[in-house]
């Protein structure tokens, strides 16, 4: 479904004039790490979710939501302002864009070292500059909770 | 989404993330991608698949023992059912009163939430959750604030301090949310896009949203002309109307 060539002719357009008006970063960063055993891992999901009750996400918004692992399931909501992807799947089973529970089942298999108690969402709409000095600060935190494996997840 | 990775591991924090369009992840080339063939808004394939959730997530997990990058890699299986035929869909509400002139329409999309209730009702116990609920109205109340447009009386905001916009645009999506939630526990098991033809088609909700659209779009207040624009009606739903609407200008 994602597959451009397999989208008309007017969508696959609109995917491939967004990647023209990419900026450019340069050369990509590659930080090494332990086996994954020992890694602790989060989510950073750009889809827009928050808990219920915190701030929504807004046209424009280029910050992040704090989602905690305890949130239960019943209490997130998905705020993103585009209505060009489906939501029936996150309605039906978080799981398929914020992929905790999975997640937690390999904490509980050893196959990584540790789920953190910290999980974070942006809203992928927003103009992507905007995100860096919001992900700036988010990746100091994450250092603070020993985060050396960060799962992102857009929509 | 692969801006974050640049962002994140230029402060020291590896990352992997999943790309959905595989041609804009391989412009940025973040460190570590997966690329998968799923549908946008389903990054981990399908709902209620937690072996198939499980594969995606161990194959990204996996790029973080790659020892060099970027890596752009691509996941091999399809989803498990997601994009199911979308002929035979009956849906057991009729919406016979939705093809109504204007005037009408606010009353029955009002029918239509009402008609839905008993089936948003069962999904919402059968899933013990519910994603409606970001406008801080009951759906009701969210629908008569949208239909309030249509009325030539708009509604201020419920909430003090939003802008007419973002308050029109969020009982819009509770309005659009409930409908879906309501169809999935229908019987049939909808695929996605027959859920997505249903709404935008057959129920008064979405004619309401369309006429929304048009005085968004002629409306002097910013807050409103995004609406109008994008965050609305799908691009797909535009289209298709565009394309319609050529047809019939052909002699």
């Amino acid at each position: 479904m994602a597959r451009l060539t397999d989208l008309p002719e007017w969508e696959r357009q609109h995917h491939l004039d967004k990647i023209r008006d990419l900026p450019d970063f340069g050369r990509t960063p590659f930080v090494s790490g332990p086996p994954l055993s020992r890694r602790r891992v989060a989510i950073v999901t750009t889809s827009g979710l928050h808990v219920h009750g915190d701030r929504p996400f807004e046209m424009g918004s280029a910050d992040y939501r704090v989602i905690p692992g305890d949130a239960p399931a019943g209490r997130l909501r998905m705020s993103h302002i585009s209505v060009n992807f489906d939501r029936s799947g996150f309605q039906e089973d978080i799981n398929v864009v914020f992929p905790l529970d999975r997640l937690r089942e390999l904490e509980a298999n050893g196959a990584v070292g540790s789920v953190s108690a910290f999980h974070y969402s942006f809203m992928g709409a927003a103009p992507i500059r905007n995100l860096e000095p919001k992900a700036r600060e988010l990746a100091a935190l994450l250092k603070k909770d020993r985060v050396d494996a960060v799962l992102l997840t857009p929509v | 989404m692969g801006a974050l990775g640049h962002y994140l591991e230029r402060e020291g924090v590896p990352t992997a993330q999943i790309s959905l369009i595989r041609e804009q992840t391989a412009a940025i080339r973040p460190p570590r991608a997966l690329w998968v063939p799923f549908m946008l808004g389903r990054p981990f394939g399908a709902p209620n698949e937690p072996d198939f959730q499980r594969r995606v997530l161990r194959a990204l997990l996996s790029l973080f023992e790659r020892v060099s990058g970027p890596v752009l890699e691509d996941f091999p299986e399809d989803a498990p059912a997601a994009d199911a035929p979308v002929g035979g869909f009956a849906c057991p509400v009729s919406f016979a009163a939705a093809s109504v002139k204007q005037g009408d329409l606010v009353e029955a999309m009002r029918r239509e939430i009402a008609q839905l209730a008993p089936w948003y009702d069962l999904a919402v116990r059968r899933r013990g959750r519910t994603t409606v609920g970001i406008s801080g109205m009951k759906v009701e109340d969210a629908a008569s604030h949208a239909a309030s447009y249509l009325d030539g009386a708009p509604r201020p905001p419920a909430i003090p301090g939003l802008s007419a916009g973002v308050a029109l645009k969020r009982a819009c999506d509770d309005v659009k949310a409930f409908h879906y939630e309501a169809a999935a526990a229908q019987p049939g098991n909808l695929s996605p896009k027959a859920i997505d033809n249903w709404f935008w088609r057959e129920t008064a909700a979405a004619k309401v949203f369309l006429a929304i659209q048009q005085i968004c779009l002629k409306s002097s207040d910013e807050s409103l002309q995004p609406l109008g624009k994008l965050s609305l009606v799908p691009r797909a739903v535009s289209h298709g109307l565009a394309e319609a609407r050529q047809e019939q200008r052909k002699p």
